[in-house]
Order: C-alpha cells, then sequence, then structure tokens
C-alpha cells in the first residue's frame, strides 16, 4: 500500500497529465452529445454575451451591404403580393367569401422567426454560427437556419437567450436536397476546403445537370421548408465508383458576410415524429 | 504590477485577441490558421509549479474551446505544451542562469538560439497535436503535414512581430517580491 503512495507522489505530475488529456479527450469525441449537455448551455449563454459587443461594432460596417440584401428580399416578396397578379374576370356568380380572414393559419407548417447572427466562424473544418434569441422567445433544436438568399444552418445548441447552429460549412452537416428544374435526390456536404463551395452527391447521372442550375431544398425534409435556395452548381464531375454526379455547389449565403437570418419552426413536426416513431415501433 | 495580475490579464487578453482578430481573418488557404494564443503558455513565469501549469494550460484551452465550439481540443494541445515546457526549460537553460532567475521565459532571459528553439519546439508540438486529433477526424496524411507546416510557419511569423511589438522588461526574480 506504502509503495501505491509513494508511487502516485513520484508520478503526481504525469498522472495529472494523462487525466486532463483523457478528459480532454474524451470531451472531444463525444462532442455531439456534450451539445445538449447543461454546461453548454452557460457555455453559449456565457460567449453568447461577448459575441453580441463585437457583432454590435462590426455590424456597422457592413450595414449597407446588408440593406441592399434585405431591399433585394423585400422586392421579391413584394412581386409574390396577391395585389401584384390581375387576370381578366372571368367569373359568372358572385360568391361572399365566409371564411376567417385568417383561415390559413391552423394549417401552418413554418414559422419564420427572425434572429440577428452574433457569431459566425468559417475558417475551422466545424463551422458553427451564433444567434441571438433563444429558448424564451421559440427556438427549439433542429429547426432550420435561413438567411435573405438561402439555407445557412441547423439549431444544435438552445440557451435561454442565445442560440448555436450547426453552418452549413460544418464536416458533419448534411442537409437533403434537389435540383430545382427538376429530378435528382442528393445530400449537400462540405469538405472542410473552401467556404464558399459545398458538395451535392447522389445525383444520379441520367439527370442532365449543367452549370448554373440551382439547388434547392428538398420537400422530404421534416427540418427546411422546400425550395429555399442551396446554392448553384459551379462543375459537374462524375463520381468514378458509381452512377451518380459529384457537382460542386457555390453557396447561395455568403458566409464571409451574414447578418440576419431567420429560425425556421416547423409546426408540424411533433405530429411527424410520433407517426415516424409508431411506424418504427410496428 | 504583479506577476498574477498580468497574468491573468494576458489569459483575457491572449483569448480574446485569437477569437475577434485571428478569428475573424478570411481564410487564404485551408491549411492556414492563424494561432497566436498559447503563446500565453509560452510565456508563464518561471517559477510556476508544474501541476499548476498543467492545469492552467488545461484551463486556458478550455476557455478557447467554449468559444469555438470544440470542447477538448485546445484543452488537450495546451495541456501536452504546458506539461512538456519545464523539460524543454531545464533541457535549454544553464543551471547558473536559472538561479540567478529570471521570471519568465524571453529573449533575454534564455538568449535568442534557447528561446527560439524553445518556441520552435513547443509550437510544433501543439499544433502536429491539434492537426492530428482533426485529423483522425477526416483528412489524409498530406493534409497533416501540409497544414501542420504551414500553420506553424504563420504562428512563428506572428510570435515573431508579437516578441518585436511587446518588449518584455527582462526582469529579476529577487528574494523580496
Amino acid at each position: 500500500m506504502r509503495n501505491v503512495f509513494l508511487f502516485i507522489a513520484r508520478f503526481s505530475n504525469l498522472l495529472l497529465f494523462l487525466s486532463l488529456q483523457v478528459i480532454a479527450l474524451s470531451m472531444l469525441f463525444r462532442y455531439n452529445k456534450f451539445h445538449q449537455a447543461t454546461y453548454m448551455n452557460v457555455a453559449t449563454e456565457l460567449t453568447g454575451k461577448f459575441y453580441v459587443r463585437y457583432n454590435n461594432v462590426e455590424t456597422f460596417f457592413s450595414l449597407q451591404k446588408q440593406n441592399e440584401r434585405l431591399r433585394q428580399q423585400n422586392a421579391e416578396l413584394l412581386n409574390r403580393l396577391k395585389e401584384d397578379f390581375e387576370i381578366p374576370d372571368s367569373s359568372k356568380q358572385l360568391v361572399t367569401d365566409s371564411f376567417r380572414v385568417d383561415s390559413l393559419e391552423q394549417y401552418r407548417k413554418y414559422l419564420y422567426l427572425p434572429a440577428k447572427i452574433i457569431g459566425n466562424s468559417i475558417s475551422a473544418q466545424n463551422n458553427f454560427i451564433t444567434l441571438h434569441r433563444g429558448s424564451n422567445q421559440g427556438v427549439g433544436l433542429n429547426m432550420s437556419v435561413i438567411g435573405a438568399q438561402g439555407v445557412v444552418g441547423k439549431i444544435v445548441n438552445v440557451s435561454p437567450n442565445m442560440s448555436v447552429a450547426m453552418s452549413l460549412l460544418h464536416r458533419k452537416n448534411s442537409v437533403v436536397a434537389v435540383l430545382k428544374k427538376g429530378g435528382g435526390f442528393g445530400e449537400v456536404t462540405w469538405d472542410g476546403k473552401d467556404p464558399r463551395f459545398v458538395t451535392l452527391s447522389n445525383i444520379p447521372r441520367t439527370i442532365q445537370v449543367s452549370k448554373g442550375d440551382t439547388v434547392v431544398t428538398s420537400s422530404y425534409s421534416d427540418i427546411f421548408p422546400p425550395g429555399k435556395v442551396v446554392g448553384y452548381v459551379q462543375t459537374v464531375s462524375e463520381d468514378k465508383s458509381s452512377s451518380t454526379y459529384n457537382l460542386k455547389v457555390k453557396t447561395a449565403v455568403d458566409f464571409y458576410s451574414v447578418q440576419h437570418a431567420f429560425v425556421v419552426k416547423n409546426l408540424q413536426k411533433a405530429e411527424l415524429d410520433s407517426l415516424l416513431k409508431k411506424v418504427k415501433k410496428d | 504590477m504583479s506577476n498574477l495580475v498580468r497574468n491573468i490579464i494576458r489569459f483575457a487578453f491572449f483569448i480574446l485577441f485569437q477569437i475577434f482578430v485571428l478569428g475573424k481573418i478570411p481564410p487564404l488557404h485551408q491549411f492556414i490558421i492563424p494561432y497566436l494564443y498559447f503563446l500565453y503558455i509560452l510565456w508563464l513565469p518561471f517559477k510556476i509549479t508544474r501541476s499548476g501549469l498543467t492545469l492552467l494550460g488545461f484551463l486556458f484551452g478550455f476557455a478557447l474551446d467554449i468559444f469555438t465550439k470544440t470542447p477538448g481540443l485546445h484543452a488537450a494541445a495546451c495541456v501536452l505544451i504546458a506539461y512538456v515546457r519545464p523539460f524543454l526549460i531545464s533541457l535549454l537553460m544553464p543551471k547558473e542562469a536559472a538561479e540567478i532567475g529570471y521570471s519568465e521565459p524571453s529573449i533575454t532571459s534564455m538568449g535568442f538560439v534557447p528561446y527560439a528553439v524553445y518556441v520552435l519546439v513547443l509550437t510544433i508540438l501543439h499544433h502536429s497535436y491539434l492537426v492530428f486529433l482533426e485529423w483522425l477526424h477526416f483528412g489524409s496524411f498530406l493534409y497533416f503535414l501540409g497544414k501542420v507546416f504551414a500553420t506553424t510557419a504563420i504562428s512563428l511569423l506572428l510570435i515573431l512581430i508579437t516578441e518585436m511589438l511587446f518588449v518584455r522588461k527582462a526582469k529579476y526574480r529577487t528574494n523580496v517580491a
């Protein structure tokens, strides 16, 4: 017994070193679980405070660019207004609309919550985005984050007033996507090399793909609303080992300067999840 | 300013500088990531105990990890260099100089060549371990070598600039303080 104590006393530094290494490595290799751990919530809230301070200064320098971007989005939305379309009347009888004004609200699937991006990284292999909106403001896990121009990421951690999203530029990120012109059903991933480009794989070679084609989110996803732009095809290359394409896609969102985003809540997800759970059980 | 206060200020400064200045630089290439924060561990005083140094290395790395959302990655690398540091110093510093006692490692206290070797070895060690941990998740051997080489070069450049900008007065360790 005495020898054991002597051993510990002699190698205390080495043992301390090894145990700290074990702690650090175990955190690193189970880190997806750690996103849900309570201390990460506290850390998000704490680091969020620093990010807010920094962001207050940073946003000032890109106001013009952001304004331009929001104006474009406004113009796009205004062009979709019902009042902008008029076709010659062809009705022959007058019908009184007896529905409530907001009769569609109960069928709403996606709810958009505006959120300010206060922290963003692009140089790491796994990039995260910090948003100044948390569980008190209706953000939950696995909601999608959509910018003015397109898909940004997915929420992975929520604290009362902040939340952290896994950006498209994350090694473990995968978004189900399709080609807008029809056909193809693939997966968008990031290879960790260039923050301007992501990869769309699993698109069968039977489909004609050309440079500039738009890649949008699929309706199969229960997180992302369908038809949101992911990016535009930059180069087309064939995957030698299978009969599919590997498409290099330029992201629609400029991750270097993204400042505003919407957290998108799927209001029908709970019902869908419980249904899928039941199916899996049977 | 006492040693303790100075090192607490440095702790915060290095973390914030790494996140909000170096972290905001647009990436030039996937291999080039500017790291400077670990210079804090290189600059810690000589007389800190070894277990204290290792623990402080863990805390410092973990503080950065909280910002970058990579729990454990930088902590592991910092613990490694904090643990190796005393061995390296005892190898590089002549015994007499250690007894005369400067307060912390610098060019004046160690001499240019020993200090350069000290910085180089710990930088390579830190980056190799950091990139190695990343490499376990993805990447090829070429990626590993290229990234270690490129980040080390960038870090050495940054350290050189920092040493020139902030000339630290070599203070003797006295019995009074």
